[in-house]
Protein backbone atom coordinates (compact mmCIF):
# COMPACT_ATOMS: atom_id res chain seq x y z
CA UNK A 1 0.00 0.00 0.00
CA UNK A 2 2.58 2.71 1.16
CA UNK A 3 3.75 1.65 -2.59
CA UNK A 4 0.98 2.57 -4.54
CA UNK A 5 0.69 5.76 -2.16
CA UNK A 6 4.49 6.73 -3.06
CA UNK A 7 2.95 6.07 -6.78
CA UNK A 8 0.24 8.07 -6.37
CA UNK A 9 2.02 11.23 -4.88
CA UNK A 10 5.00 10.67 -7.55
CA UNK A 11 2.40 10.99 -10.59
CA UNK A 12 0.76 14.04 -8.98
CA UNK A 13 4.27 15.89 -8.63
CA UNK A 14 5.30 15.14 -11.43
CA UNK A 15 2.40 16.62 -13.26
CA UNK A 16 2.78 19.85 -10.65
CA UNK A 17 6.34 19.92 -12.19
CA UNK A 18 5.21 19.95 -15.95
CA UNK A 19 3.29 22.21 -14.78
CA UNK A 20 5.48 24.41 -12.57
CA UNK A 21 8.37 24.51 -15.13
CA UNK A 22 6.13 25.13 -18.16
CA UNK A 23 8.48 26.80 -20.08
CA UNK A 24 11.18 23.90 -19.61
CA UNK A 25 8.60 21.53 -20.18
CA UNK A 26 7.39 23.17 -23.43
CA UNK A 27 10.56 22.91 -24.83
CA UNK A 28 11.24 19.52 -24.04
CA UNK A 29 7.97 18.30 -25.89
CA UNK A 30 8.32 20.60 -28.76
CA UNK A 31 11.80 18.42 -29.11
CA UNK A 32 10.05 15.25 -28.73
CA UNK A 33 7.15 16.49 -31.28
CA UNK A 34 9.84 17.05 -33.78
CA UNK A 35 11.84 13.82 -33.28
CA UNK A 36 8.47 11.84 -33.19
CA UNK A 37 7.11 13.62 -36.32
CA UNK A 38 10.23 12.10 -37.88
CA UNK A 39 9.80 9.01 -36.57
CA UNK A 40 6.43 8.53 -37.89
CA UNK A 41 7.21 9.64 -41.04
CA UNK A 42 10.38 7.10 -41.27
CA UNK A 43 7.83 3.84 -39.78
CA UNK A 44 5.70 4.89 -42.56
CA UNK A 45 8.42 4.71 -45.24
CA UNK A 46 10.09 1.82 -43.82
CA UNK A 47 7.27 -0.25 -43.45
CA UNK A 48 5.86 0.77 -46.92
CA UNK A 49 9.73 -0.31 -48.23
CA UNK A 50 9.36 -3.64 -46.41
CA UNK A 51 5.46 -4.06 -47.97
CA UNK A 52 6.58 -3.25 -51.29
CA UNK A 53 9.86 -5.44 -51.60
CA UNK A 54 8.08 -8.06 -49.70
CA UNK A 55 5.09 -8.03 -52.81
CA UNK A 56 7.78 -7.65 -55.49
CA UNK A 57 9.92 -10.96 -53.95
CA UNK A 58 6.42 -12.55 -54.51
CA UNK A 59 5.89 -11.94 -57.96
CA UNK A 60 9.61 -11.89 -59.20
CA UNK A 61 9.91 -14.61 -61.47
CA UNK A 62 12.96 -16.08 -63.85
CA UNK A 63 11.55 -16.89 -67.07
CA UNK A 64 13.81 -19.52 -69.02
CA UNK A 65 13.15 -20.10 -72.87
CA UNK A 66 13.61 -23.62 -73.22
CA UNK A 67 15.79 -24.17 -76.61
CA UNK A 68 12.81 -25.30 -79.53
CA UNK A 69 15.77 -28.45 -80.29
CA UNK A 70 15.20 -29.73 -76.54
CA UNK A 71 12.77 -33.01 -76.95
CA UNK A 72 10.55 -34.40 -73.73
CA UNK A 73 13.28 -36.13 -71.99
CA UNK A 74 15.16 -32.97 -71.85
CA UNK A 75 12.72 -30.59 -70.61
CA UNK A 76 12.32 -33.27 -67.68
CA UNK A 77 15.70 -33.59 -67.23
CA UNK A 78 16.12 -29.38 -67.30
CA UNK A 79 13.59 -29.02 -64.42
CA UNK A 80 15.72 -31.29 -62.03
CA UNK A 81 18.42 -29.17 -62.71
CA UNK A 82 16.96 -26.14 -62.10
CA UNK A 83 15.27 -27.60 -58.79
CA UNK A 84 18.50 -28.63 -57.82
CA UNK A 85 20.19 -24.96 -57.69
CA UNK A 86 20.49 -23.67 -54.24
CA UNK A 87 17.99 -19.96 -54.29
CA UNK A 88 15.40 -21.84 -56.64
CA UNK A 89 12.01 -21.80 -54.22
CA UNK A 90 9.92 -23.12 -56.86
CA UNK A 91 9.90 -24.07 -60.67
CA UNK A 92 6.65 -24.58 -62.92
CA UNK A 93 6.62 -25.28 -66.72
CA UNK A 94 4.70 -23.56 -69.37
CA UNK A 95 4.71 -25.01 -72.65
CA UNK A 96 4.67 -22.57 -75.81
CA UNK A 97 0.66 -24.27 -76.62
CA UNK A 98 -0.29 -22.95 -73.45
CA UNK A 99 1.33 -19.30 -74.18
CA UNK A 100 0.10 -19.62 -77.53
CA UNK A 101 -3.49 -19.86 -75.93
CA UNK A 102 -2.78 -17.25 -73.35
CA UNK A 103 -1.91 -14.54 -75.38
CA UNK A 104 -5.08 -15.28 -77.85
CA UNK A 105 -6.76 -14.39 -75.15
CA UNK A 106 -4.95 -11.22 -74.22
CA UNK A 107 -5.47 -9.79 -77.59
CA UNK A 108 -7.34 -9.81 -80.33
CA UNK A 109 -4.65 -8.70 -82.82
CA UNK A 110 -2.65 -11.91 -81.25
CA UNK A 111 -5.45 -13.72 -81.87
CA UNK A 112 -6.29 -13.48 -85.69
CA UNK A 113 -2.31 -13.77 -86.06
CA UNK A 114 -2.37 -17.37 -83.90
CA UNK A 115 -5.13 -18.69 -85.25
CA UNK A 116 -4.09 -19.80 -88.33
CA UNK A 117 -0.67 -21.56 -86.91
CA UNK A 118 -0.60 -25.13 -86.34
CA UNK A 119 1.74 -26.97 -84.38
CA UNK A 120 5.00 -27.18 -86.37
CA UNK A 121 4.74 -23.75 -87.03
CA UNK A 122 4.53 -22.28 -83.47
CA UNK A 123 7.58 -20.26 -83.63
CA UNK A 124 7.21 -19.14 -79.27
CA UNK A 125 9.61 -21.40 -76.89
CA UNK A 126 8.69 -23.83 -73.81
CA UNK A 127 9.65 -21.87 -70.60
CA UNK A 128 10.27 -22.79 -67.31
CA UNK A 129 9.33 -19.99 -64.53
CA UNK A 130 10.97 -19.66 -61.62
CA UNK A 131 10.72 -18.32 -58.32
CA UNK A 132 13.47 -17.54 -56.11
CA UNK A 133 14.18 -17.40 -51.94
CA UNK A 134 16.22 -14.55 -51.99
CA UNK A 135 16.18 -11.77 -54.03
CA UNK A 136 19.43 -10.20 -54.13
CA UNK A 137 21.23 -13.44 -55.23
CA UNK A 138 18.53 -13.21 -58.34
CA UNK A 139 21.11 -12.78 -60.97
CA UNK A 140 24.10 -15.29 -60.00
CA UNK A 141 20.33 -17.99 -60.12
CA UNK A 142 19.65 -16.38 -63.71
CA UNK A 143 23.45 -17.18 -64.39
CA UNK A 144 23.37 -20.53 -63.42
CA UNK A 145 20.06 -21.17 -65.00
CA UNK A 146 21.31 -19.74 -68.37
CA UNK A 147 24.69 -22.01 -68.13
CA UNK A 148 21.84 -25.10 -68.22
CA UNK A 149 22.16 -27.42 -71.54
CA UNK A 150 19.09 -26.72 -73.81
CA UNK A 151 18.05 -23.23 -72.51
CA UNK A 152 18.34 -20.47 -74.77
CA UNK A 153 17.47 -17.21 -72.99
CA UNK A 154 17.24 -16.05 -69.44
CA UNK A 155 14.90 -13.02 -68.27
CA UNK A 156 14.25 -11.56 -64.99
CA UNK A 157 14.10 -7.72 -65.66
CA UNK A 158 17.89 -7.29 -64.63
CA UNK A 159 19.12 -4.02 -64.18
CA UNK A 160 16.04 -2.46 -62.75
CA UNK A 161 15.87 -5.11 -60.15
CA UNK A 162 18.98 -4.72 -58.71
CA UNK A 163 18.57 -0.92 -58.64
CA UNK A 164 15.46 -1.33 -56.45
CA UNK A 165 16.80 -3.90 -54.07
CA UNK A 166 20.04 -1.53 -53.90
CA UNK A 167 17.33 1.74 -53.41
CA UNK A 168 15.69 0.06 -50.85
CA UNK A 169 18.47 -1.06 -48.94
CA UNK A 170 19.80 2.96 -48.54
CA UNK A 171 16.11 3.85 -47.91
CA UNK A 172 15.99 1.68 -45.10
CA UNK A 173 19.38 2.47 -43.50
CA UNK A 174 18.52 6.00 -43.71
CA UNK A 175 15.31 5.73 -41.89
CA UNK A 176 16.94 3.62 -39.10
CA UNK A 177 20.21 5.91 -38.86
CA UNK A 178 17.73 9.09 -38.81
CA UNK A 179 15.19 7.56 -35.69
CA UNK A 180 18.72 6.43 -34.17
CA UNK A 181 20.48 9.66 -34.16
CA UNK A 182 16.78 12.01 -33.32
CA UNK A 183 15.82 9.27 -30.73
CA UNK A 184 19.57 9.77 -29.01
CA UNK A 185 19.15 13.90 -29.33
CA UNK A 186 15.42 13.55 -27.34
CA UNK A 187 17.41 11.78 -24.95
CA UNK A 188 19.60 14.25 -24.26
CA UNK A 189 17.34 16.82 -24.15
CA UNK A 190 15.34 15.18 -21.64
CA UNK A 191 18.55 14.78 -19.49
CA UNK A 192 18.56 18.49 -19.55
CA UNK A 193 15.10 19.31 -18.95
CA UNK A 194 15.11 16.62 -15.97
CA UNK A 195 18.65 18.03 -15.22
CA UNK A 196 16.87 21.52 -14.55
CA UNK A 197 13.97 19.98 -12.72
CA UNK A 198 16.29 18.24 -9.87
CA UNK A 199 18.28 21.44 -9.82
CA UNK A 200 15.32 23.52 -8.93
CA UNK A 201 13.88 21.49 -6.62
CA UNK A 202 17.44 20.31 -4.83
CA UNK A 203 15.82 21.74 -1.40
CA UNK A 204 12.82 19.69 -1.87
CA UNK A 205 15.16 16.10 -2.35
CA UNK A 206 17.69 17.20 0.23
CA UNK A 207 14.64 17.11 2.45
CA UNK A 208 13.13 13.80 1.52
CA UNK A 209 16.37 12.14 1.77
CA UNK A 210 16.88 13.07 5.82
CA UNK A 211 13.16 12.47 6.64
CA UNK A 212 14.17 8.91 5.24
CA UNK A 213 12.44 9.01 1.50
CA UNK A 214 13.55 6.11 -0.13
CA UNK A 215 15.65 6.02 -3.42
CA UNK A 216 12.98 4.75 -5.01
CA UNK A 217 10.44 7.76 -3.75
CA UNK A 218 12.78 10.43 -4.87
CA UNK A 219 13.56 9.38 -8.17
CA UNK A 220 10.06 7.95 -9.61
CA UNK A 221 8.71 11.63 -9.86
CA UNK A 222 10.95 12.43 -12.20
CA UNK A 223 10.94 9.29 -14.22
CA UNK A 224 7.42 9.52 -14.51
CA UNK A 225 7.94 13.37 -15.42
CA UNK A 226 9.59 11.98 -18.30
CA UNK A 227 7.10 9.82 -19.30
CA UNK A 228 4.21 12.43 -19.33
CA UNK A 229 6.86 14.62 -21.21
CA UNK A 230 7.27 11.45 -24.02
CA UNK A 231 3.34 11.10 -23.94
CA UNK A 232 2.53 14.71 -24.62
CA UNK A 233 5.11 15.10 -27.21
CA UNK A 234 3.45 11.74 -29.14
CA UNK A 235 -0.07 13.02 -29.07
CA UNK A 236 0.32 15.62 -32.12
CA UNK A 237 2.60 13.29 -33.86
CA UNK A 238 0.30 10.14 -33.64
CA UNK A 239 -2.85 12.71 -34.86
CA UNK A 240 -0.71 14.17 -37.96
CA UNK A 241 0.72 10.73 -38.87
CA UNK A 242 -2.98 9.49 -39.19
CA UNK A 243 -4.20 11.98 -40.68
CA UNK A 244 -1.44 12.80 -43.22
CA UNK A 245 -1.67 8.36 -43.88
CA UNK A 246 -5.22 8.39 -44.35
CA UNK A 247 -4.92 11.76 -46.55
CA UNK A 248 -2.10 10.47 -48.71
CA UNK A 249 -3.75 6.83 -49.30
CA UNK A 250 -7.12 8.33 -50.84
CA UNK A 251 -5.41 10.81 -52.43
CA UNK A 252 -3.09 8.57 -54.59
CA UNK A 253 -5.81 5.99 -54.34
CA UNK A 254 -3.61 3.33 -51.78
CA UNK A 255 -0.97 3.36 -54.97
CA UNK A 256 2.29 5.52 -55.42
CA UNK A 257 2.83 6.56 -58.43
CA UNK A 258 2.46 3.29 -60.79
CA UNK A 259 0.49 0.11 -59.97
CA UNK A 260 3.51 -1.39 -59.48
CA UNK A 261 3.72 0.19 -56.02
CA UNK A 262 1.03 -0.59 -53.70
CA UNK A 263 0.77 1.69 -50.29
CA UNK A 264 -0.21 -0.47 -46.93
CA UNK A 265 -3.90 -0.27 -46.10
CA UNK A 266 -4.31 1.98 -43.65
CA UNK A 267 -6.26 0.04 -40.84
CA UNK A 268 -4.41 -1.66 -38.75
CA UNK A 269 -1.47 -0.47 -40.06
CA UNK A 270 -1.46 3.03 -38.62
CA UNK A 271 -3.00 2.36 -35.60
CA UNK A 272 0.01 0.18 -34.28
CA UNK A 273 2.29 2.72 -35.43
CA UNK A 274 0.49 4.97 -33.19
CA UNK A 275 1.26 2.95 -30.71
CA UNK A 276 4.81 2.92 -31.51
CA UNK A 277 4.99 6.36 -31.97
CA UNK A 278 3.27 7.07 -28.48
CA UNK A 279 5.24 3.81 -26.80
CA UNK A 280 8.64 5.15 -28.19
CA UNK A 281 7.86 8.71 -26.75
CA UNK A 282 7.10 7.12 -23.59
CA UNK A 283 10.17 4.97 -23.59
CA UNK A 284 12.50 7.96 -24.38
CA UNK A 285 11.15 9.59 -21.97
CA UNK A 286 11.65 7.33 -19.25
CA UNK A 287 15.44 6.42 -20.00
CA UNK A 288 16.08 10.48 -20.72
CA UNK A 289 14.49 11.32 -17.32
CA UNK A 290 16.03 7.70 -15.76
CA UNK A 291 19.98 8.82 -16.84
CA UNK A 292 19.40 12.37 -15.71
CA UNK A 293 18.09 11.14 -12.01
CA UNK A 294 21.02 8.85 -12.09
CA UNK A 295 23.72 11.27 -13.11
CA UNK A 296 22.80 13.96 -11.28
CA UNK A 297 20.65 12.74 -7.74
CA UNK A 298 23.14 11.19 -5.68
CA UNK A 299 20.87 9.37 -3.56
CA UNK B 1 20.89 2.15 29.22
CA UNK B 2 23.15 3.02 26.25
CA UNK B 3 21.06 3.84 23.05
CA UNK B 4 24.50 5.66 21.07
CA UNK B 5 28.21 4.09 20.98
CA UNK B 6 31.34 5.55 18.64
CA UNK B 7 33.60 2.42 19.33
CA UNK B 8 37.12 3.51 18.04
CA UNK B 9 35.65 5.49 15.30
CA UNK B 10 38.20 7.42 12.54
CA UNK B 11 36.64 9.15 9.84
CA UNK B 12 39.00 10.34 7.13
CA UNK B 13 37.84 12.42 4.41
CA UNK B 14 39.18 11.43 0.32
CA UNK B 15 41.47 14.84 0.80
CA UNK B 16 43.48 13.35 3.51
CA UNK B 17 41.56 15.13 6.09
CA UNK B 18 41.23 13.07 9.64
CA UNK B 19 38.45 14.83 10.82
CA UNK B 20 37.71 12.39 13.92
CA UNK B 21 40.33 10.41 15.01
CA UNK B 22 39.87 7.19 17.36
CA UNK B 23 36.70 8.18 19.21
CA UNK B 24 35.01 6.55 21.81
CA UNK B 25 31.78 8.09 23.23
CA UNK B 26 28.30 6.59 24.55
CA UNK B 27 25.15 8.29 24.83
CA UNK B 28 22.03 6.96 26.70
CA UNK B 29 18.27 6.52 26.05
CA UNK B 30 16.50 9.87 26.54
CA UNK B 31 19.39 12.03 27.18
CA UNK B 32 20.26 15.22 26.39
CA UNK B 33 23.47 15.90 25.34
CA UNK B 34 25.53 19.17 23.55
CA UNK B 35 28.09 18.49 20.94
CA UNK B 36 30.40 21.51 21.44
CA UNK B 37 33.88 22.10 20.10
CA UNK B 38 35.31 24.81 18.10
CA UNK B 39 35.78 24.74 14.20
CA UNK B 40 37.30 22.12 12.63
CA UNK B 41 36.94 19.52 15.90
CA UNK B 42 34.76 17.19 14.14
CA UNK B 43 31.17 18.31 15.48
CA UNK B 44 29.36 18.04 11.90
CA UNK B 45 31.64 14.91 10.71
CA UNK B 46 30.21 12.91 14.09
CA UNK B 47 26.36 13.80 13.13
CA UNK B 48 26.78 13.07 9.71
CA UNK B 49 28.14 10.00 10.71
CA UNK B 50 24.95 9.17 12.80
CA UNK B 51 22.47 9.87 10.39
CA UNK B 52 25.04 8.02 7.72
CA UNK B 53 25.83 10.82 5.53
CA UNK B 54 29.36 10.04 5.83
CA UNK B 55 30.77 6.52 6.79
CA UNK B 56 33.53 6.19 9.32
CA UNK B 57 36.59 4.86 7.79
CA UNK B 58 37.56 2.71 11.37
CA UNK B 59 35.64 2.17 13.70
CA UNK B 60 31.95 0.98 14.78
CA UNK B 61 29.01 3.28 15.21
CA UNK B 62 25.97 1.49 17.08
CA UNK B 63 22.51 3.37 17.09
CA UNK B 64 19.48 2.38 19.23
CA UNK B 65 21.14 -1.65 18.44
CA UNK B 66 21.60 -0.86 14.88
CA UNK B 67 24.95 -0.81 13.25
CA UNK B 68 25.23 2.19 11.59
CA UNK B 69 28.25 1.30 9.67
CA UNK B 70 27.38 -2.00 8.33
CA UNK B 71 23.96 -0.14 6.89
CA UNK B 72 23.79 -0.52 2.83
CA UNK B 73 23.26 2.29 1.37
CA UNK B 74 19.56 1.03 0.11
CA UNK B 75 18.98 0.75 3.99
CA UNK B 76 19.61 3.99 4.95
CA UNK B 77 15.99 5.07 4.52
CA UNK B 78 15.15 2.79 7.40
CA UNK B 79 17.11 4.58 10.12
CA UNK B 80 16.51 7.98 8.69
CA UNK B 81 12.92 7.62 9.47
CA UNK B 82 13.75 6.88 13.19
CA UNK B 83 15.37 9.90 12.92
CA UNK B 84 14.52 13.70 13.33
CA UNK B 85 17.20 16.57 11.75
CA UNK B 86 17.28 20.06 12.49
CA UNK B 87 19.66 22.61 10.47
CA UNK B 88 20.89 26.22 10.91
CA UNK B 89 19.33 27.03 8.33
CA UNK B 90 16.01 25.43 8.70
CA UNK B 91 15.88 24.30 5.10
CA UNK B 92 11.94 24.97 4.81
CA UNK B 93 10.10 24.29 1.61
CA UNK B 94 9.40 28.38 0.69
CA UNK B 95 6.34 27.43 -1.57
CA UNK B 96 4.58 25.56 1.29
CA UNK B 97 3.06 26.71 4.40
CA UNK B 98 3.35 25.27 7.68
CA UNK B 99 1.55 22.82 7.84
CA UNK B 100 2.31 21.33 4.16
CA UNK B 101 6.46 21.96 5.19
CA UNK B 102 5.56 19.68 8.28
CA UNK B 103 3.34 17.32 6.61
CA UNK B 104 5.86 16.87 3.41
CA UNK B 105 7.89 14.86 6.44
CA UNK B 106 5.40 12.17 5.86
CA UNK B 107 4.22 12.13 2.85
CA UNK B 108 7.68 11.69 1.39
CA UNK B 109 7.34 8.26 3.30
CA UNK B 110 4.50 7.59 2.18
CA UNK B 111 2.39 7.68 5.48
CA UNK B 112 -1.51 7.39 4.84
CA UNK B 113 -3.30 10.68 4.75
CA UNK B 114 -5.87 10.14 7.15
CA UNK B 115 -2.64 9.56 9.72
CA UNK B 116 -1.15 12.35 8.33
CA UNK B 117 -3.26 15.19 9.38
CA UNK B 118 -3.48 14.59 13.71
CA UNK B 119 -0.09 13.92 13.52
CA UNK B 120 0.98 17.25 11.84
CA UNK B 121 -1.49 19.06 13.87
CA UNK B 122 0.04 17.29 17.40
CA UNK B 123 3.66 18.27 15.99
CA UNK B 124 2.67 22.29 15.20
CA UNK B 125 0.94 22.48 18.55
CA UNK B 126 3.70 21.03 20.47
CA UNK B 127 6.35 23.87 19.05
CA UNK B 128 3.65 26.58 19.57
CA UNK B 129 2.76 27.06 16.15
CA UNK B 130 -1.18 26.13 16.14
CA UNK B 131 -2.55 29.60 15.30
CA UNK B 132 0.10 29.94 12.10
CA UNK B 133 -0.91 26.53 10.30
CA UNK B 134 -1.36 28.44 6.94
CA UNK B 135 1.52 30.82 7.17
CA UNK B 136 4.49 30.52 4.96
CA UNK B 137 8.41 30.41 5.83
CA UNK B 138 8.51 34.11 4.69
CA UNK B 139 6.45 35.36 6.93
CA UNK B 140 7.81 34.13 9.82
CA UNK B 141 10.59 35.16 12.15
CA UNK B 142 13.81 32.66 12.70
CA UNK B 143 12.35 31.43 15.60
CA UNK B 144 9.07 30.26 14.65
CA UNK B 145 10.80 28.84 11.14
CA UNK B 146 13.28 26.81 13.31
CA UNK B 147 9.92 26.08 15.05
CA UNK B 148 8.31 24.33 11.95
CA UNK B 149 11.93 22.80 11.12
CA UNK B 150 11.58 20.75 15.03
CA UNK B 151 7.89 20.26 14.02
CA UNK B 152 8.73 18.12 10.90
CA UNK B 153 11.65 16.47 12.83
CA UNK B 154 9.85 15.41 15.44
CA UNK B 155 6.23 14.51 13.78
CA UNK B 156 6.91 10.89 12.88
CA UNK B 157 8.16 10.44 16.57
CA UNK B 158 11.49 9.75 15.99
CA UNK B 159 13.95 8.01 18.76
CA UNK B 160 17.06 10.42 18.25
CA UNK B 161 16.32 14.27 17.36
CA UNK B 162 19.93 15.04 15.63
CA UNK B 163 19.85 19.31 15.83
CA UNK B 164 22.84 20.89 14.13
CA UNK B 165 23.20 24.48 15.67
CA UNK B 166 19.67 25.34 15.57
CA UNK B 167 20.05 28.44 17.23
CA UNK B 168 23.27 29.40 14.84
CA UNK B 169 20.95 32.05 13.30
CA UNK B 170 19.15 33.04 16.28
CA UNK B 171 19.63 36.09 18.83
CA UNK B 172 19.64 35.03 22.18
CA UNK B 173 15.93 35.05 23.06
CA UNK B 174 14.84 33.06 20.74
CA UNK B 175 18.20 30.72 20.65
CA UNK B 176 16.90 30.09 24.52
CA UNK B 177 13.33 29.54 23.44
CA UNK B 178 14.65 27.19 21.04
CA UNK B 179 16.54 25.23 23.46
CA UNK B 180 14.13 25.15 26.37
CA UNK B 181 11.50 23.35 23.21
CA UNK B 182 13.57 21.20 22.86
CA UNK B 183 14.15 19.96 26.36
CA UNK B 184 10.82 19.96 26.75
CA UNK B 185 10.41 17.39 23.97
CA UNK B 186 13.32 15.69 25.43
CA UNK B 187 11.46 15.43 29.15
CA UNK B 188 7.73 15.46 27.86
CA UNK B 189 7.87 12.58 24.70
CA UNK B 190 11.04 10.84 25.86
CA UNK B 191 13.47 11.58 22.57
CA UNK B 192 17.17 11.04 22.97
CA UNK B 193 18.37 14.44 21.96
CA UNK B 194 21.69 15.44 20.26
CA UNK B 195 22.86 19.19 19.90
CA UNK B 196 25.37 20.84 18.53
CA UNK B 197 26.40 24.52 19.44
CA UNK B 198 28.78 26.91 20.01
CA UNK B 199 26.64 28.98 22.46
CA UNK B 200 28.36 28.45 25.82
CA UNK B 201 25.83 30.47 27.95
CA UNK B 202 23.33 27.93 26.50
CA UNK B 203 25.32 24.89 27.66
CA UNK B 204 25.85 26.54 31.28
CA UNK B 205 22.15 27.45 31.29
CA UNK B 206 21.17 24.04 30.37
CA UNK B 207 23.24 21.97 32.52
CA UNK B 208 22.97 18.78 30.28
CA UNK B 209 25.53 16.23 28.87
CA UNK B 210 28.42 17.54 27.13
CA UNK B 211 30.32 16.11 24.93
CA UNK B 212 33.09 18.32 23.91
CA UNK B 213 35.78 17.67 20.81
CA UNK B 214 38.83 18.94 19.77
CA UNK B 215 40.62 18.08 16.40
CA UNK B 216 38.57 15.11 16.04
CA UNK B 217 39.30 13.65 19.59
CA UNK B 218 37.09 13.36 23.23
CA UNK B 219 38.87 16.36 24.71
CA UNK B 220 36.12 15.85 27.52
CA UNK B 221 33.04 14.06 28.23
CA UNK B 222 31.01 16.09 31.14
CA UNK B 223 28.42 14.53 33.39
CA UNK B 224 25.16 16.91 33.54
CA UNK B 225 25.35 19.88 35.38
CA UNK B 226 29.08 20.46 35.36
CA UNK B 227 30.19 23.56 34.60
CA UNK B 228 31.79 24.68 30.56
CA UNK B 229 34.49 27.35 30.95
CA UNK B 230 35.33 27.64 27.20
CA UNK B 231 34.23 26.65 23.91
CA UNK B 232 37.54 25.07 22.67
Amino acid sequence: MRFFRILGRSIRDAFKSVGRNFSLSLASISCIIVTLIIVAVSIIIGYNVDNFSSELKKDLTIVAFVSNEADDLNIAKLKMDIESISNVESVSFKSKQDIKKEMMLEDEAFENAMSNWDESENPLQNTYLIKVKDIEKIGETATAIKNLDSIDVVKYGEGMVDQLVTVFKVVQKVSIGTVVALTLMTMFLIVNTIKLTIFSRKREISIMRLVGASNFAIKIPFVVEGMILGFIGSIIPVCAMIYGYYAMYNYFGGKLFTDLIKLVSPEPFIYIASLVVIFVGIIVGMIGSGRAVRKYLKV
Amino acid sequence: MEFIKFNGVTKQYKNGVVAIYDLNLSIEAGDFCFIIGGSGSGKSTLIKMLYREEKPTKGEIILGGVRVNKLRNSNVYKLRRKLGIVFQDYRLLPKCNVYENVAFALEAIGVKKSEIRPKVLKAIELVGLKSKLRDYPDNLSGGEQQRVAIARAIVNDPKLLICDEPTGNLDPVMSKEIVELLATINSKVGTTVIMVTHDKTIVNSMKKHVIALKDGRLFKDYKEGEYIDEIL
